[in-house]
C-alpha cells in the first residue's frame, strides 16, 4: 500500500515528528511505500542541517535524512512556509540574495501541489502535528 | 474510518469531539498525549468506556509507556497495539481522520 505523510510540527517541540518518523519506518518495515513526506507549517524546521541536539539525543534531522538515503523517500518542504523560518536550499538563497543555504540533506523545497498529489497519488494520507 | 487522537482529554476537547463525531464501528486510536484518556479512573473514562460499546478504542503501547501509565491501569476493552499495529490500522480504515 502507498502512504504519503505530512508533518506540521517542528522537531524537538512535542512529538509528531518522532511519531512521524516512528509510524514511517514501521510502514516501511511493514513492505509498504512510502509515496512522499511533506513538511508544511513549522514541520518546515525538520529539514535544516544545522541542528545540534546534544549528543545523548535524539538527531531528528540526520535521522530523517538517513531513512531517506536508505528507503529513496522524496522529502518534500513547503516553499512558503520555509522561506518565513529561513529553511533555504542553494536556489533559494540565490534568488532571494542570502549569504547561505541550510536544507539537510535528502529534503527538496517544492510547493503545495506536492502535498495534492500526494493526497492523490497516496491510498492513506496522514497527518501528524500539534 | 480510522481516527487518532493525540491530545490530552485534560488539554483540549479533541477527544471530545472526535467521539462525538466518529460513527459506530470506527477505530479509535490514542496517540501521544491523547494516551491519559485510557487511563482507568479519570473524569473521561466513562466517555470512552461508552465508546468502547459501539467502536474500537486502541492505545499506542509505547505512548503510554513513555508516559509511565501501566496496561493495568488501562480501561479494560481498550487494545493496545505499537508502531506495527497503528500501520495495520491505517491499511484496515479506508480513511483516517488525524485530530490534531
Amino acid at each position: 500500500m502507498k502512504f504519503s505523510i505530512m508533518v506540521n510540527e517542528g522537531p524537538y517541540t512535542h512529538q509528531a515528528s518522532d511519531t512521524a518518523f516512528n509510524f514511517t519506518k514501521a510502514a516501511l518495515e511493514a513492505g509498504h511505500e512510502i509515496f512522499r513526506i511533506f513538511f508544511y507549517h513549522d514541520g518546515v524546521n525538520n529539514g535544516t542541517r544545522m541542528t545540534i541536539p546534544p549528543q545523548d539525543d535524539r538527531h531528528v534531522v540526520n535521522r530523517w535524512s538517513e531513512l531517506a538515503e536508505q528507503h529513496g523517500l522524496d522529502m518534500v518542504v513547503c516553499v512558503a512556509a520555509a522561506q518565513r523560518r529561513g529553511i533555504l536550499d542553494a536556489d533559494e538563497a540565490k534568488r532571494n540574495g542570502k549569504d547561505g543555504d541550510n536544507i539537510a540533506p535528502g529534503f527538496r523545497i517544492s510547493g503545495l501541489g506536492q502535498l495534492i498529489e500526494a493526497g492523490i497519488q497516496a491510498d492513506r494520507l496522514l497527518v501528524f502535528g500539534d | 474510518m480510522l481516527h487518532t487522537v493525540n491530545k490530552s482529554p485534560f488539554e483540549t476537547h479533541s477527544l471530545e469531539t472526535c467521539l462525538g463525531l466518529a460513527k459506530p464501528g470506527s477505530d479509535i486510536l490514542l496517540i501521544e498525549d491523547g494516551v491519559y484518556a485510557a487511563t482507568a479512573g479519570t473524569t473521561v473514562s466513562a466517555m470512552v468506556e461508552q465508546t468502547i460499546e459501539s467502536s474500537s478504542v486502541y492505545a499506542l503501547a509505547p505512548d503510554l509507556k513513555a508516559r509511565g501509565i501501566d496496561p493495568d491501569q488501562v480501561i479494560a476493552g481498550i487494545q493496545l497495539v505499537g508502531y506495527d499495529g497503528f500501520v495495520k490500522l491505517s491499511v484496515m480504515n479506508e480513511t483516517v481522520q488525524c485530530w490534531l
